[in-house]
């Protein structure tokens, strides 16, 4: 049996919306720097191969057409990327995969940052590419109405999304990894021939280039990208490394799995490492948790089970949501990583520096290298 | 008690100011060049570190231009990593008002205020070419005249998102089951002729309220844009006489907005050279100009006055006969200074005499009529010369620029700013954690 992967995606104090009233959340500490790095470092203890960092341009809302009013729900989020870069000098090996949304924002600023997230962490950057049809958030920005959520408008926003994960790998590639050549001979700090214009010009944007940031040391970054169904299934087969999926159970995952041709396929999962939490948090809540997600509640045992099960479906790892952080962050790292590790398919140890080889990734040749080869042949 | 002076340490930047051929010149783009200068610098008990903006490769003749360092990091992402190995120095960062939106802008400086603890600093600068707006959606969408209503109704609209949050909206109150104190914190509306923006803001209140806001125009429109809502300027104007005029005109500004004296910092921009003596000085920094201007880098300058392609020319000989060409069109982009040769004609004119009467090639003139060093002198000539400057409002402090990464700062560090601890004009240990209290300035 191959490895399987393993990343934790952090959301507040945990996916269970009444986490934060458990003893050992930190709820007054969320908006501190230490909280994330904790949170990372635990799950960087347990050799998992990256966390995703939840966000959006909007306030946490119970509502599906604009923020509610709540006071009893964690509100308020700080920027993503940032979070994971205030974390990459503090931490060495775990991949960083912040959440950036591309419907209101300008590739070319989110291809330098991730890039940035990339130089400053060597090499363990990535990014979770997010559409957003929410119209409370177009009114944060004003620039555009959004309709009802019909197929067309999911089409329209996977297909700017398209365009715009196309402008950032171009920029990442816009560098040549040998641009700089500091020719004290002639003077010249760069090889203009290796810098290249990426003169995008599509539907929704034109971008020149190149960039302003250099190649990042994994050349591309992973783009990851969560898909729930057909058209964001094309999406991630035609613009992401990996993709998170939401199957309800091992047959589910293997029809979606033959949907796709992206080289990973993470099972996101919602986990409950404590059979008893899910239902003492709902009380709190007065509500029962439902979540895009399958939700799992049980035994770390019963969850390598289920893991193992999915594997052989083809899922090639999990991307598992703590229904509360820390208390099932710490029950991956110190149960399910140890319990994986006795069966045989989760590592030791890291084995790799750079976020793409963890995944068994190469890193891509640069797409306007084998053009100037060719001029120049 | 004499004036406290203020200091910041400027990453070197995408210029010629910046000697990369030296020996010890490192990597523009590696973290490890941005956490030496930024840890020399707390180090040093400066006030923050500066990034500078620039959101499109410059050109020159239709090419990239080659003869400088090119390429630069992400400033929000950079500084927020920063924010990891430094627990006092304030970080600041030059984001446009034009490319970018208010709510994006607001919640990465809000974001970057709570993970440095209070230290977020943001220079607001304005922008409008439609050359840089190719990288963007909306292009070239503003008009040169525009530049500062937009960037005021920015800023105005920013600091409402900042504001949206009670400081004590959060309770997270487990028992009582109450995470926020009022269900509508972060509420906004704002509509003006650039914006038409309402929700609900999704960051909290954070250290400093808001980060601390910097300027760096020096027309008229600029100056006002300053006086009516920045807590420093960035200035060019770093010499007793212009720099006392510089200061009096920004602080008589701030009257009319209400504001003392003491809420605006007046900081120029400073290059220096240390030596062992001021003539080891004087010798180090002739030579530095002329890394700073290489014969490819004088042609090229001189070309950004000409307007033509000198490329023909050799450096070492005369000025060209021929008159530079007067049109709309630059042929160098991406550049703020090209806007600076008023009157070209009269300009090559005088350039022409200066090389006669001196008898200096085209490198030789450049290396004159471009950016002599601010400060040149042994350590205590050049704490002497800070020292007076503040002292006789030329200026509240500087914002230094080595010209060399990452080390260039290393040897101010280490021998004139004990010199000025020593006379009691600038701090030994940070008073407070964040960047308003080691400038002084109101949360």
């Amino acid at each position: 049996m191959a490895n399987v992967h393993l990343a934790v995606a952090l959301d507040g104090t945990g996916w269970h919306p009444a986490s934060w009233r458990e003893p050992d959340a930190r709820p007054a500490e969320l908006f501190t720097a230490q909280y994330w790095l904790d949170l990372v470092r635990e799950a960087e203890s347990g050799a998992l191969d990256f966390v995703t960092i939840e966000d959006a341009l909007g306030l946490q809302t119970d509502r599906p057409d604009g923020p509610d009013e709540r006071t009893d729900h964690v509100r308020g989020r700080l920027d993503a990327v940032l979070i994971a870069a205030r974390v990459a000098p503090a931490t060495s090996h775990i991949g960083l995969v912040p959440t950036a949304t591309v419907t209101h924002t300008e590739p070319f600023h989110i291809s330098k940052a991730i890039a940035t997230l990339d130089y400053v962490s060597h090499g363990r950057a990535g990014w979770r590419v997010q559409v957003s049809g929410r119209a409370h958030e177009a009114a944060h920005f004003g620039r555009r109405v959004v309709g009802p959520l019909d197929d067309t408008q999911v089409r329209e926003l996977f297909d700017e999304a398209t365009d715009y994960v196309e402008v950032v790998r171009r920029l990442w590639d816009s560098w040549e990894d040998d641009a700089e050549i500091r020719d004290a001979a002639t003077g010249r700090f760069v090889d203009r021939d290796r810098l290249h214009y990426i003169d995008f010009a599509g539907r929704h944007f034109s971008v020149k280039g190149p960039s302003i940031t250099p190649r990042p040391p994994q050349g591309q970054p992973l783009v990851t990208a969560l898909a729930h169904a057909e058209i964001p299934y094309a999406f991630v087969n035609g613009s992401a490394d990996l993709a998170y999926v939401t199957p309800a159970d091992a047959d589910h995952a293997r029809e979606i799995v033959a949907k796709l041709n992206v080289r990973h396929v993470f099972a996101d999962l919602v986990v409950f490492l404590d059979p008893s939490a899910r239902d003492r948090l709902d009380a709190l809540d007065r509500a029962a948790y439902t979540s895009d997600a399958a939700v799992f509640s049980g035994t770390a045992e019963q969850l390598a089970d289920l893991v193992l099960e999915w594997q052989a479906a083809g899922i090639t790892g999990f991307r598992l949501r703590p229904g509360r952080l820390p208390a099932d962050l710490r029950s991956i790292t110190r149960s399910l990583v140890p319990e994986l590790r006795r069966r045989g398919v989760f590592r030791e140890a890291y084995e790799a520096p750079t976020l793409r080889a963890l995944l068994g990734l190469p890193r891509p040749a640069n797409r306007y290298f084998a053009d100037r080869g060719a001029r120049v042949a | 008690m004499p004036k406290q002076i203020h200091l910041a340490a400027h990453f070197p930047g995408v210029n010629n100011t910046t000697v990369w051929s030296d020996p010890e010149s490192g990597s523009h783009i590696e973290f490890e060049s941005f956490v030496r200068l930024a840890q020399t610098a707390e180090r040093a008990k400066f006030d923050f570190f500066f990034l500078a903006e620039g959101l499109r490769l410059r050109e020159q003749g239709g090419q990239i231009y080659d003869l400088d360092v090119v390429g630069r990091p992400d400033t929000f992402t950079v500084l927020s990593a920063l924010a990891a190995v430094t627990t006092h120095l304030g970080l600041a960062g030059t984001i446009n008002s034009t490319f970018n939106e208010p709510y994006e802008v607001a919640r990465q400086f809000a974001s970057l205020d709570h993970l440095s603890g209070g230290r977020a600093a943001w220079n607001v600068v304005t922008s409008w070419d439609a050359f840089t707006g190719e990288n963007f959606r909306r292009g070239g969408f503003l008009a040169e005249s525009d530049r500062y209503s937009r960037a005021t109704q920015f800023l105005a609209t920013a600091s409402e998102l900042f504001d949206s949050w009670p400081a004590d909206a959060v309770v997270a109150d487990k028992a009582g089951g109450t995470f926020l104190r009022d269900g509508a914190a972060g509420t906004f509306k704002h509509a003006d002729a650039h914006f038409d923006i309402s929700g609900r803001f999704n960051v909290p209140r954070s250290p400093q309220g808001r980060p601390v806001i910097l300027q760096a125009g020096d027309s008229d429109g600029g100056r006002e844009f300053a006086a009516a809502t920045a807590d420093a300027i960035f200035s060019r104007h770093g010499t007793l006489d212009d720099g006392r005029k510089f200061h009096a005109d920004v602080k008589r500004r701030l009257a009319r907005y209400g504001r003392r004296r003491e809420d605006l910092l007046v900081l120029p921009a400073a290059t220096f050279v240390l030596g062992d003596t001021d003539t080891s000085a004087r010798e180090k920094a002739a030579e530095v100009r002329r890394q700073q201007v290489s014969g490819p880098t004088a042609i090229k300058l001189l070309e950004q006055l000409w307007n033509r392609d000198l490329s023909s020319y050799d450096p070492d000989g005369p000025l060209p006969s021929i008159d530079p060409e007067v049109s709309d069109g630059h042929i160098a982009r991406g550049r703020a200074s090209v806007r600076m040769h008023r009157d070209p004609l009269r300009t090559a004119r005088e350039w022409r005499e200066r090389a006669e009467a001196g008898n200096l090639s085209i490198r030789d003139l450049i290396i004159e009529v471009t950016g002599r060093q601010t400060f040149i002198g042994s350590p205590a000539t050049i704490a002497g010369q800070i020292d007076e400057l503040v002292q006789r409002d030329a200026a509240d402090g500087f914002i230094l620029v080595p010209h060399v990464t990452p080390g260039g700062l290393d040897e101010f560090a280490d021998t004139v700013v004990p010199l000025l601890q020593e006379r009691g004009v600038f701090r030994t240990e940070y008073s407070g954690p964040t960047l308003r209290d080691h400038l002084g300035l109101t949360r």
